[in-house]
């Protein structure tokens, strides 16, 4: 892992970090791991716009798309700061290049996207996908996937995820010519291997577990939080009442007046104060759903580990019963019982011609049939160590950003106090002019 | 609560002078000779200890009496605290009684402690007479005598914790309060035995003259009053103002509480839930179990925070809008003894009319009827009118210095009371304020040292580079 020591240092020294900031830092983490195209390029999502349009089955409907800008990395530093290159794409673009990659690189723990809807919303938020805040987020979103996806070693170097950035006509066809769809392993092949595999890596039943925790906890911490910031919505804009309240009966005192219409100048300010500090929890909550959604990318390459051992596993099986049968064949006996052997037991034996022939369909059978579990068995090999490769990278980058969104939050919960100790103690200033 | 409307007031058993009214003036004729002898009208008595609430003493005299006592209010001689809340379980009933235990250097007193036994009952007599006596002074509120909402026991420790803590404000209100603390009732509250107060609370005004009281007030009040001083309307208007104004505090302060309790709820969940995640992992265990031990400890501020808010700010506002109703009592009554006095002004001029107009015919013919001859009746006639509007005059005037002296009590004790309310509330809110103001500094440090710890723990891992 490249040093982050600077970034660190950076992050908890300073406490007043603002959510954009710790967000770059995030970013410059990415950036400096330096993949190759990130040397080259700046990749940001810049804005997001509404259109309408005719859709599939011929009905109109509104939708959002994002702008997406790249620009070389040296004519930046050069100061000449040409107009970047910049095409225009909707969330369901975005999310068949990530179909694409999923099943192109299934050992990578691929990042993922955004969440297709608000979830995990509290009473002030609307679940409403047009609503300009979503899209905000939304926005933000997008661009940490595709800089997630630009940072990845492998990923990075990906035709098709360059085109995704470059080519606005044309990109779609591009991406169904590689006929991905059809290499997609289905759910209901996942799930047979995963219930009848035998001897799975450890290490991925290990870290298959865990994604089902990690699922399961963060789904309860969002849970959790949006309840708490629904309540402390309501502590804080209630005592805006403290404010019009103070102001009306400051006036119908005399010397009580200006205190108290001060004081409730600063209830009103105190109760305002919410909007941006749930604004920035709800910042934390994205790096949270990120992790939740990291989950599943995790889970994804347990599972098809699982299928290429199951198949590697269903296929040294039939090599074994094959050569079972080679055995029988070759002396005579029945070592197992067998319907074949019955029947010949029945109605007599083959003739040696017969058994000659069957034999060598077997050999070549066996032949075939132990090219296969070569095959397999490298593959199963190859998926496990380039797997375990990225599973461990992925668990770093998991420690160092979550850690970051520990530290964050940390940050903000002081930027709240110091703000709470600023408007009281100046309420308390006015009061003691009551 | 409806008020014991008294506008004649019978200061009896005080040893102050009643006033002559249509009522109680036979019953209680013998204390009034005794009384006169004592309190003659237009002494001027300068020593606290034998102050009473002299209605007889003129108005003038009375601002200055009151101007005196003021100025010594620094020099407190008098402490007074309602504590340790007892059950007493007799065969009739179970009820709780606080000590109340005082402190004084006066000279009125016996001695210089007493400690007593009171209950409830007690103190609400106490108020009673107080107002009897004085009806347009203001009186601190009584902690109510039963809690409407939510079920809460009469024995519950927080109610009677709550209770008592007002009983003690209450108490203290009276003691500081030029007037009040220097009655005869007071004093025999704050130092008589429990069988010695029984005996003195029989002696009030019969419970009949109470009711005739009572009557008469309802009476009084439809009647209504003409000329009302500006000042008055003043004080009515900005009451019904405060009125709104204190409820409305009284109302938000306490959804505050409410919202801040449902806020703890929810982060109290949190914590454990960190913890939880922390078993899963391996490097951010303990950043993780760290974060949960934040959060449980800023849980506990919290609550330590509304506890304060229930017990500091919620009884102080809550007491002020016990207050309102007082004020508007003291108003009331005010009004009344005026709307009394205006009235009887009214049946004077009829009676002086009756005097002036020619005889009555028909009167008149009767007399003349029985056989008496026309001079004689009107010579009669003019003798009773001529007595009847000397008493009405007499009347009059007492009702005249009565309106006076109420007027002046009442502005009087409005300064006093606004002054006090103001320093009541301001401390309650100053203190509030600077309750929330620790509470955010203590959860400031909570955070604080969580990325202390992520600072060191980073610097132990070598990832750092100290460069």
């Amino acid at each position: 892992m490249a040093d982050s020591g600077s970034e660190d240092i950076a992050v908890i020294g300073n406490t007043d970090l603002t959510p954009s900031e710790s967000e770059n830092n995030l970013k410059n983490t990415m950036v400096e791991k330096g993949t190759s195209l990130l040397k080259k390029m700046e990749i940001s999502v810049a804005e997001a716009e509404k259109r309408t349009g005719k859709n599939a089955v011929n009905m109109q409907e509104t939708y959002t798309v994002y702008l997406i800008e790249t620009r070389p990395v040296d004519a930046a530093s050069e100061g000449t700061n040409p107009v970047p290159d910049s095409l225009w794409r909707r969330y369901s673009e975005f999310e068949l290049l990530r179909n694409y990659l999923l099943v192109a690189y299934p050992f990578v723990v691929v990042p993922p996207l955004p969440e297709k809807r608000a979830e995990f919303v509290w009473h002030k938020l609307t679940a409403d996908n047009m609503d300009p805040d979503f899209v905000e987020r939304r926005r933000v979103g997008l661009e940490n996937f595709l800089l997630r996806v630009a940072s990845h070693p492998v990923l990075s170097n990906d035709k098709i995820f360059y085109s995704f950035l470059t080519e606005e006509n044309g990109w779609k066809e591009t991406v169904f010519e590689t006929g991905f769809q059809a290499k997609a392993d289905s759910r209901l092949k996942a799930l047979n291997a995963t219930f009848r595999v035998k001897n799975p890596d450890k290490r991925f039943a290990e870290m298959k577990h865990y994604g089902d925790e990690l699922q399961s906890v963060i789904s309860q911490l969002l849970r959790v939080r949006a309840r708490a910031a629904d309540r402390l919505y309501g502590v804080y804009k209630v005592h805006g009442n403290y404010g019009r309240v103070f102001s009306e009966w400051s006036a119908i005192e005399k010397e009580m007046g200006d205190g108290l219409q001060s004081a409730g100048h600063h209830m009103d300010a105190y109760a305002a104060s919410v909007d941006d500090i749930l604004e920035e929890e709800e910042h934390y909550a994205d790096q949270l759903k990120e992790y939740l959604f990291y989950a599943d990318a995790v889970r994804a390459v347990c599972r098809k580990h699982e299928l290429t051992q199951f198949e590697l596993e269903m296929a040294a099986q039939d090599l074994i019963s094959k050569k079972q049968q080679r055995e029988e064949l070759a002396t005579g006996t029945v070592r197992t019982f067998s319907l074949k052997g019955m029947t010949s037991k029945l109605f007599g034996q083959e003739t040696p011609e017969q058994r000659e022939a069957k034999l060598k369909m077997l050999e070549t059978q066996i032949e075939e049939g132990e090219e296969l579990v070569k095959e397999r068995k490298t593959e199963c090999n190859e998926y496990v160590k380039s797997a375990w490769v990225d599973i461990e990278r992925f668990k770093e980058q998991k420690d160092h950003d979550l850690r970051e969104a520990l530290i964050s939050y940390a940050i903000m919960q002081i930027s709240m106090c110091k703000k709470g100790i600023q408007v009281w103690n100046n309420a308390k200033e006015c009061f003691s002019k009551m | 609560m409806s008020d014991p409307v008294v506008d004649n007031a019978v200061p009896s058993g005080n040893s102050s002078v009643a006033i002559p009214t249509d009522i109680s003036g036979q019953i209680l004729d013998l204390d009034e000779d005794d009384d006169l002898e004592v309190f003659s009208k237009g002494t001027t008595l300068t020593e606290g200890s034998s102050f009473n609430a002299s209605m007889q003493t003129s108005p003038a005299s009375m601002i200055n009496q009151y101007k005196f006592e003021e100025e010594d209010a620094d020099t407190k001689d008098i402490f007074v605290t309602v504590d340790n809340p007892e059950s007493i379980v007799t065969a009739i009933e179970t009820y709780v009684t606080y000590r109340v235990m005082t402190k004084t250097t006066r000279s009125e007193f016996d001695a210089s402690e007493f400690e007593v036994q009171r209950r409830y009952q007690d103190f609400l007599w106490l108020k009673g007479r107080l107002e009897e006596a004085h009806p347009t002074l203001i009186v601190h509120p009584l902690p109510e005598k039963f809690v409407m909402k939510g079920m809460v026991e009469r024995f519950n420790e927080d109610f009677i914790e709550t209770r008592r803590k007002a009983l003690h404000r209450f108490l203290n209100r009276i003691a500081e309060h030029p007037i009040f603390s220097s009655t005869d009732d007071f004093k025999i509250f704050l130092t008589a035995e429990s069988g010695e107060l029984t005996s003195h609370k029989k002696q009030g005004p019969g419970f009949l003259s109470r009711m005739g009281e009572t009557v008469k007030a309802v009476a009084a009040s439809v009647r209504g009053v003409r000329n009302r001083p500006d000042e008055f309307t003043d004080m009515q208007e900005y009451v019904e103002a405060f009125t709104q104004k204190i409820g409305s505090l009284d109302k938000v302060s306490q959804r505050i509480v409410r919202e801040k309790k449902e806020h703890l709820e929810e982060l109290k969940e949190s914590g454990p839930i960190y913890t939880l995640w922390s078993q899963s992992e391996e490097e951010l265990a303990e950043p993780l179990k760290r974060m949960a031990g934040c959060l449980d400890s800023c849980c506990k501020e919290t609550e330590e925070q509304v506890k304060e808010l229930n017990d500091h700010l919620i009884p102080v506002l809550h007491e002020y809008v016990l207050c309102t109703e007082t004020l508007k009592a003291v108003l009331r009554r005010r009004d009344n003894i005026q709307a009394d006095f205006e009235a009887k002004t009214e049946a004077l001029a009829m009676k002086k009319a009756d005097r002036d107009a020619e005889s009555k015919v028909l009167s008149l013919a009767w007399d003349s009827l029985v056989g008496r001859s026309p001079e004689e009746v009107k010579q009669q006639k003019q003798q009773k009118l001529k007595g009847e509007i000397k008493e009405m005059r007499v009347e009059l005037d007492k009702m005249e210095d009565r309106l006076e002296w109420a007027n002046n009590a009442l502005k009087s004790d409005w300064t006093r009371w606004q002054k006090v309310m103001r320093t009541d509330l301001r401390s309650a809110f100053v203190d509030t304020a600077e309750r929330n103001v620790n509470y955010y500094e203590k959860c400031l440090a909570v955070w604080e040292s969580f990325l202390h710890s992520q600072r060191t723990e980073a610097d132990g891992n070598g990832k750092v580079d100290c460069s």
